[in-house]
């Protein structure tokens, strides 16, 4: 009897010890992990590739030299409906570091999922939250000192058509202020239904078509529009990769 | 078998309580010396601390960065180069900023006071955030011309600054957010609330106005308060005074790309104003009196004029010599001084 008390004190001393250390493990949580492959339309992006040029839907020759995005908010839709938004889920892919190129969301909770939704850029709140840190630091270059927030999507290059001096392109979309807002969200149905089991780890790619930025809404003479960091000419832009930017391949 | 179970309780009870005993020291070091207080005649502030906890050690760093030229690219410009505590931390006798390489900025330095009053800062408002009011001028090429990624850099290798984080946040590791956190503690608590006016406002000893204070009051009140509302002395609105036909610098329209904006800038506060010449945006007025001439004879009307500046077809605030005499001794009474010699905000 005594030596069952003192086994049970010191298993329960042992497991304060253990439990002032280690966090207990959130049940049903899992891993999903994102890969996103960049393209200009057909072609995949090859940065700084200036022999090889696209051509945008107005018929321009460019070549790209800077390709970044934000996304957050994900949220996953079960095929029960039920919506679960992945709290704190901010991610900058940047083409040019392909570290950023798989992203991983290690807290997704168990179920069978049918959709995927996000805000390409980041919400309104954030933007105005004050000093953030990991991809949301200031420091990785995608915020505005001037006119504060984020800025959602970056792309710079050059193209003969371009009236810039040096034939440049600047786009850089951003604002979550009316009537310049340009936070735009994305939801995609998945080709096929992911079912996420406790402990374990599934994967989605998705497909970035950098060529959305240029036509939907409307067609970009870069002759006309080849410079933009916020205002009504990002609506623009905004207002076309709302569409195509991104697709879910599974 | 008791012995060792004893010995065991001890260890964990003696490990518990000497950490605990560590954190409290910890917290007692800084507990009382700096306080944020909101003065009696002050509304609710916007910048809380919440995710900014204040303490003595924070508050020092911000200080020690804000007095620190190595976070310029030459090392050459501190924060306080432009913002100088004897000017309430505006720029004497500067029309505009000069940055590195002797570059000629095109705005005029505000003051820096009440800061975690404001939603908005800079001229065009462009800054939505106090823990990020001190980036435009650490980027600008023609300010620090620096960068976070630099200054950081050049943080975690100094002799000083690790040891100095570590007490202000716990850890020694450097980050932007702790950077600007830190320079944040120290703005935010620039508290400028002990004016003759304050006293006036609160019935304190030294707040007895005279009787041309009194009949500037009045006038300041009939005339001026609509923009530089009290207690802050600014509604914190964007406005168009009239400086100019076609506004040079474009103001608020650079944040909003609306044509109904170019040339407004931000009410400045008139708190300490007696101190922090040169005036407007540009610095174009050196004294007071050159200001109240603007608004009694200078005021051009453009499509984006202030409607309160163009009141019964008139433009501009009509007054006197003796009136405007009467509002300047006002005006003087918004001047701080407890504030501008408090050894707190200057470097050690």
């Amino acid at each position: 009897m005594k030596k069952n008390t003192v086994t049970s004190l010191v298993a329960l001393l042992l497991f304060f010890a253990f439990s002032a250390f280690k966090p207990a493990p959130k049940s049903g949580k899992c891993k999903l992990i994102i890969c996103f492959q960049h393209f200009v339309d057909k072609q995949p992006l090859k940065l700084n590739d200036s022999l090889n040029r696209y051509l945008n839907a107005n018929g321009d020759s460019f070549y790209i030299t800077t390709f970044k995005y934000y996304i957050s908010n994900i949220t996953l839709t079960k095929t029960n409906d039920e919506t679960i938004t992945i709290p704190d889920s901010y991610l900058l892919v940047n083409a040019a570091d392909s570290s950023t190129f798989t992203q991983q969301l290690p807290d997704v909770p168990a179920g069978k999922y049918k959709n995927i939704s996000f805000i390409i850029g980041v919400d309104s709140l954030r933007n105005f939250s004050g000093a953030q840190t990991g991809c949301l630091d200031p420091a990785k270059g995608m915020f505005w000192t001037w006119k504060n927030g984020y800025i959602f999507v970056k792309m710079e290059g050059y193209s003969p058509q371009s009236s810039d001096k040096k034939n440049r392109l600047v786009f850089h979309i951003g604002g979550a202020i009316a009537p310049n807002n340009t936070i735009r969200n994305f939801s995609q149905i998945l080709p096929k239904k992911i079912k996420l089991k406790q402990g374990h780890e599934k994967q989605i790619g998705v497909d970035v078509n950098a060529a959305a930025l240029f036509r939907g809404k409307s067609t970009v003479d870069f002759s006309t529009l080849n410079f933009t960091m916020g205002g009504p000419k990002s609506v623009v832009i905004a207002d076309n990769y709302s569409e195509g930017l991104f697709t879910v391949t599974n | 078998m008791y012995r060792i179970i004893a010995l065991f309780v001890i260890t964990i009870v003696f490990c518990s309580a000497h950490f605990t005993r560590y954190s409290k020291d910890n917290f007692r070091k800084y507990e009382d010396s700096v306080r944020f207080a909101v003065p009696s005649n002050f509304p609710k502030p916007v910048y809380d601390f919440k995710n900014n906890p204040l303490t003595n050690a924070g508050f020092m760093l911000g200080r020690y960065l804000f007095y620190d030229p190595s976070l310029s690219k030459d090392s050459s410009i501190a924060c306080s180069n432009c913002h100088q505590y004897f000017a309430a931390f505006a720029n004497l006798d500067h029309p505009v900023s000069h940055g590195v390489d002797y570059c000629l900025g095109t705005r005029n330095a505000p003051a820096l006071f009440n800061l975690a009053w404001q939603k908005e800062f800079m001229w065009d408002g462009g800054v939505k955030h106090i823990e990020f009011s001190p980036l435009n001028a650490i980027t600008s090429s023609c300010e620090m011309a620096s960068s976070l990624d630099t200054i950081v850099h050049r943080l975690q290798k100094s002799s000083t600054y690790p040891a100095l984080f570590q007490s202000a946040f716990g850890s020694s590791e450097i980050n932007s957010q702790k950077l600007l956190r830190a320079l944040a503690q120290f703005t935010a608590m620039l508290v400028s609330a002990n004016s003759k006016y304050d006293k006036h406002i609160r019935h304190e000893a030294g707040g007895e106005f005279t009787n041309e204070e009194e009949t500037g009051y009045r006038l300041f009140k009939q005339h001026c308060s609509a923009c530089h509302k009290e207690p802050l002395f600014t509604d914190f609105s964007f406005r168009n005074n009239g400086l100019e036909l076609i506004s040079a610098d474009p103001g608020r329209d650079t944040v909003t790309d609306q044509e109904t904006d170019r040339g407004r800038f931000k009410v400045p506060s008139l708190r300490n104003i007696e101190l922090s010449s040169p005036y407007m945006h540009d610095g174009r007025f050196s004294t007071l009196q050159e200001v109240l001439e603007h608004y009694n004879s200078g005021v051009k009307k453009n499509a984006n004029l202030d409607s309160l500046l163009q009141k019964n077809n008139q433009l501009g605030i009509r007054l006197s010599a003796p009136e405007q005499q009467a509002l300047l001794a006002f005006l003087k009474t918004l001047t701080d001084y407890e504030f501008v010699n408090n050894k707190k905000f200057q470097q050690d």
